[in-house]
């Protein structure tokens, strides 16, 4: 069966089948899996911001969708994944609390997936499935041998994109 | 006024912080004891500044159900705040509050509710210490609650760190009645609001 990566929020790290990768809990954060299906190498980043270049502090590069794609896709083609094969799924990106005050903030979890899928499409990496979006928390699980990504949510059945 | 630095904060600003800390959930405490009509009592709060890695595991896991209620404040002080309670801890005290246990395992409308106004008194008994510890003005918004992953509700506070620093500053309490009951307060001022509040109390930056 492989083992289990855990990733935590800021983070990102590479997997190879037949281990699986995984990241608890994500609220507004995005989670961004890829995976050269070929290869059978993937990886996943948690991300929490849209963008460095509008941050003065932007050191740590897992926190942005911009810089922390960029370092995931750096990663997994170091470890042996075609670049060209990449492909990506996406999860996160929810709007926890509904107060309209604030509402930059608020808005963050869509502008992170808006962000996300720029970086993915300037990058040409197709994404094959998404679940974004909505009121609610996502705990995501990416096995690179399948590419399937499976989601699990308070009261819901646990369910696959 | 000298700019706050999370990431590189000294001894001496963290104590103040733990501090205030300290108070506004010692008055927390007494408004919800009050409000539940017996004595509560309350551990030590610890204040921790965590690396976002490390949130998940200081809250007992990023999976665990809890309640989060959250709320915007505005005026000298502008920011955010959050309480959060594990989802238990939250059923206990609304049925202390109604008087009723409920059998279901899920929050029902009226008991959501009713935890509402249970974050809503808590927070204001902080805030209201936090104002007049620093003489500031603190205005809330009405608060808004969310019943999720305790990784999912915290990734909101931690967006808002993160626009500033690497680490999020946290205070955990415990409180106990007949069970323990683990609360825990985020207090997200923005970096104008920190340097207000340390120099209200005459700390020099």
């Amino acid at each position: 069966m492989g083992v289990e990566i855990k990733v935590g929020m800021a983070d990102l790290n590479v997997c190879v089948s037949p281990d699986r990768i995984c990241t608890l809990g994500l609220g507004s954060c995005v989670g961004i899996a890829v995976r050269d299906p070929v290869t059978k190498i993937g990886g996943l980043a948690h991300i929490m911001l849209p963008d460095s270049t509008t941050i003065r502090n932007n050191s740590n590069i897992p926190k942005f969708a911009d810089t922390g794609i960029e370092e995931l896709v750096k990663q997994v083609t170091r470890r042996g994944a075609s670049r060209a094969r990449l492909v990506a799924k996406i999860a996160g990106g929810a709007q926890m609390f509904g107060f309209s005050s604030n509402s930059e903030m608020v808005r963050v979890g869509e502008r992170n997936v808006q962000a996300t899928k720029k970086k993915l499409a300037q990058m040409r990496i197709p994404i094959l499935a998404e679940d974004t979006g909505k009121n609610f928390g996502r705990t995501v699980i990416f096995y690179p041998e399948t590419g399937d990504f499976v989601i699990r949510a308070v009261g819901k059945q646990e369910y696959k994109i | 006024m000298g700019e706050i630095n999370l990431d590189s904060m000294s001894n001496e600003y963290f104590d103040v912080l733990r501090e205030l800390g300290n108070i506004g959930a010692g008055n927390a405490t007494t408004a919800l004891a009050q409000m539940i009509q017996c004595k509560i009592d309350m551990s030590v709060p610890q204040v921790q500044l965590l690396e976002f890695k490390e949130l998940g595991e200081a809250m007992g896991g990023e999976e665990v159900v809890m309640a989060g209620i959250y709320l915007a404040i505005d005026g000298d002080i502008k920011g955010s705040i959050m309480f959060l309670l594990e989802k238990k801890a939250a059923k206990h005290l609304v049925a202390k509050l109604m008087g009723m246990e409920s059998e279901s395992e899920d929050l029902s409308e009226m008991e959501l509710s009713a935890l509402q106004e249970v974050g809503n008194i808590i927070t204001g008994a902080y805030l209201n210490s936090l104002s007049s510890i620093t003489n500031l003005t603190i205005y809330p918004s009405v608060p808004d609650l969310t019943v999720d992953m305790a990784g999912a509700i915290l990734s909101v506070p931690a967006i808002e760190f993160a626009a500033l620093g690497d680490r999020m500053l946290m205070i955990q309490t415990q409180f106990f009645d007949e069970m323990v009951l683990d609360g825990y307060f985020v207090l997200i001022p923005d970096l104008d609001s920190y340097s207000k509040m340390l120099s209200a109390l005459g700390i020099s930056m």
